[in-house]
């Protein structure tokens, strides 16, 4: 890793000409709310000017530039009776403008999921090794939680990652290739007062955490409380729509479809992002269905976040961005289910009630 | 014009050249199952019943055939091109490379698909996927298996083991009980599994017909026809859930270790590769740390039955 601190219009310039060399995506807005602020999503860009350097946060994550909602997995080309199957993994490089330190964690942690195990993904890591990500710092939103996933900083996984400290960006400089792009621009080493503001920047970021969660121990706790009543009343509540998986920059479930060319002389396999809220999510030949209640799928979901699964060495993947929460239409959020399982249990009085020491 | 200075090189991944210079086998069969599959042909279809058939496949690469192995209890992805792909465990005996057998229910999309297949039709299948029953573990011990319904299919394949490796075992024998005697499977290999294979089978089905001669009720009604020695016995156990669970607590009953009960589970999968996360019990990957799972595993498992 270098370290150098560039003035912010010529890290304009910079990224402009990245963007004009490259296929790029950045934040753009691309709608307002019904209250008048700005939507953002990752979106195709092409100048500097097409990004909301200063933006909140986006809608969707940038998951879906790793693994597209729609992936071709294999195509069969039919003649005859017989067939051939074409497996590509070629992708174009791309490069990522933007992201949070909380996105690019949730990359991170996709990297295990895919990358690791029996079965090493190719398709992922073709895109993987083609993505350039350049990662931007900002203060987070009353909403955001990422601090306790501990996932408020980052140190790897980028390729260039800015911190804004006034008027320049400390640049943290993790690839070679952005190293000699940047090379074309005004950079300055950090002098010690640039390195006092970037910790300063730090700690302000730290501080600014509105949403705390509870996590440590989480895990077991889920196990212990698998058959608590709370799912079922969150259940009840989920519209089982799918949202929360779809913009969520962690969920990675998919399901594989095949569909024939509309010609019948060939067919396409693909993934399908999918989300275990669906009602079909388990559900096998013969319509037996191992998640039948919302309240199942729900917690299941959960499960996933919060207490990992054996595949990812039991870790959470939750990043804390809570996308999840602001696009749920029934209210649904990591705060409030996790907070309302807790004091579940800790508002119990059966058994404190006859402890001695409480009486 | 872009300025090439800034332009980010691509980094190729295709692996299609390295394939066939990869020098390890093995390693070579794990390149291909993640996404390729071995080319078969469907050289035989024996009709078992109006819902079930057998279909025999030989892949058509003779390489590939040889670097086709798998152990008793494993499955595949079966993908019928164009119409998808289903899990389907491998129904023939592992020392046989010429042919793979696959005993198939039509139950929806792709297997109706297979189901209308005729013979010399080419399909694809990925894998061997999946955990198996540990028949080394199992030598100089009685064995025991049960099998329900289409439970019959994963269970053949140690069956043929058994048969390869008759003296490695003690007492082996078979319960097999379908609802009616229409669907019992393999009758026409009955007698060879216990004249050839010395396996003591034993038929049962629900609800008996005026042509039935054996006996009717459950499965579990078979377990008081003859001892049990629960310190010498493995067990494996392949059907619905609702069977395997009465059948696994009678035995536990009995005596046996939880450790040497071993069951078959059956979730929807779509990938076979620990990543779609469809087959998911608890937190355990059905297709990677199962299908074959011992009963004890099972119980700690959440939602698993
Ligand atoms: C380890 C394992 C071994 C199996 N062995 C056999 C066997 O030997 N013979 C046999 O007839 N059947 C077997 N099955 C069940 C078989 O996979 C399903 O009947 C089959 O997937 C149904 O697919 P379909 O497309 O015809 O049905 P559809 O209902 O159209 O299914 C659509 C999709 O759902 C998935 N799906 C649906 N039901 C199941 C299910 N029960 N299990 C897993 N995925 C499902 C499939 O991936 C399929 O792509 C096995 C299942 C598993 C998990
Ligand atoms: S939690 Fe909310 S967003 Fe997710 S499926 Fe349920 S209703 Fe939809
Ligand atoms: S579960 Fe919600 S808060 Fe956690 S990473 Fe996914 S979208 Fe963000
Ligand atoms: S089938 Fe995809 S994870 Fe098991």
């Amino acid at each position: 890793m270098i370290y150098k601190v560039i003035s912010k219009p010529e890290f304009r310039a910079f990224v402009d000409a990245l963007v004009r060399a490259n296929t790029s995506y950045g934040p753009r807005q691309v709608d307002t709310d019904r209250h008048g602020d700005p939507i953002y999503q990752f979106m195709p860009v092409s100048s500097a000017d097409d990004i909301a350097f200063d933006y909140t946060v986006t809608t969707s994550s940038a998951k879906h530039l790793l693994m597209p909602f729609r992936g071709e997995l294999s195509r069969f080309n039919f003649s005859d009776s017989d067939w051939k199957q074409q497996v590509n993994y070629e992708t174009q490089p791309i490069v990522l403008i933007g992201l949070r330190p909380c996105d690019i964690s949730a990359i991170n942690i996709l990297d295990e999921v895919m990358l690791k195990g029996p079965y090493p993904s190719p398709y992922y890591l073709a895109r993987r090794k083609n993505t350039f990500i350049i990662g931007m710092d900002h203060l987070p939103l009353p909403d955001c939680f990422c601090k306790s996933m501990n996932r408020h900083t980052v140190n790897h996984g980028f390729s260039l990652f800015c911190s804004d400290i006034g008027d320049r960006y400390y640049l943290s400089i993790n690839s070679a290739k952005a190293f000699s792009c940047l090379k074309e621009f005004q950079l300055d080493d950090p002098t010690d007062e640039d390195n006092c503001r970037l910790i300063e920047r730090r700690k302000l970021i730290k501080h600014s955490f509105e949403t705390n969660i509870e996590v440590s121990g989480l895990p077991v706790f889920l196990d212990i409380e698998f058959d608590s009543p709370i799912w079922q009343k969150w259940g009840e509540k989920c519209l089982s729509c799918g949202s929360c998986a779809m913009v969520c920059p962690t969920c990675y479930c998919y399901s594989v479809e095949e569909q024939f060319d509309l010609d019948l002389k060939g067919s396409t396999r693909e993934s399908h992002l999918y989300s275990c809220n669906l009602v079909d999510f388990a559900q096998v030949a013969g319509g037996h269905n191992f998640r039948p209640r919302s309240g199942d799928r729900l917690k299941y979901r959960y499960y996933h976040h919060y207490r990992g699964f054996a595949a990812n060495d039991n870790q959470q993947i939750c990043v804390g961005c809570n996308r999840c929460g602001r696009t749920c239409l029934a209210n649904i959020n990591p705060k409030d289910v996790i907070n309302d399982l807790r004091l579940e249990r800790e508002s119990c009085l059966t058994c404190v009630s006859t402890s001695p020491d409480k009486a | 014009m872009p300025d090439m200075r800034f332009n980010i090189p691509g980094q190729s991944l295709n692996r299609e050249p390295f394939i066939d210079k990869i020098p390890d086998f093995q390693k070579k069969c794990e390149v291909m199952i993640t996404d390729r599959g071995y080319k078969c042909k469907i050289t035989n279809i024996v009709p078992l019943t109006s819902q079930e058939k057998l279909f025999l496949l030989r892949i058509v690469d003779p390489m590939e055939r040889v670097l086709f192995t798998f152990r008793p209890g494993q499955f595949l992805m079966l993908e019928v091109p164009g119409y998808g792909e289903s899990p389907i465990s491998i129904s023939s005996s592992s020392s046989n490379q010429e042919f793979i057998e696959l005993c198939i229910r039509k139950a929806g999309h792709v297997t109706s698909a297979m189901f209308e297949a005729k013979q010399g039709a080419m399909v694809s299948i990925r894998g061997p996927f999946g955990t198996s029953f540990p028949m080394e573990a199992m030598r100089g011990h009685n064995v025991l298996m049960v099998a329900g319904g289409l439970g019959i299919a994963p269970i053949r394949a140690p069956l043929f083991w058994i048969g390869n490796h008759r003296d490695w075992y003690k007492d082996v024998r078979m319960l097999y009980g379908a609802k009616e005697p229409s669907q019992l499977l393999f009758n026409y290999q009955f007698e060879e599994w216990r004249k050839v294979s010395n396996v003591n089978l034993m038929t049962i089905v629900e609800h008996p017909d005026d042509s039935w001669k054996g006996r009717s009720g459950m499965i579990t009604a078979l377990f008081d026809e003859f001892p049990i020695d629960p310190d010498n016995t493995f067990a494996i156990v392949c059907g619905p859930p609702v069977m395997f669970k009465f059948v696994c607590s009678h035995l536990d009953r009995l005596g046996i270790p939880m450790n040497r009960m071993f069951v078959s589970l059956e979730r929807r999968m779509h990938c076979g590769m620990g990543k779609c996360c469809r087959c998911m019990v608890g937190s355990t990957f059905t297709c990677l740390d199962g299908p074959v799972f011992d009963y004890w595993s099972v119980m700690n498992l959440k939602e698993a039955i």
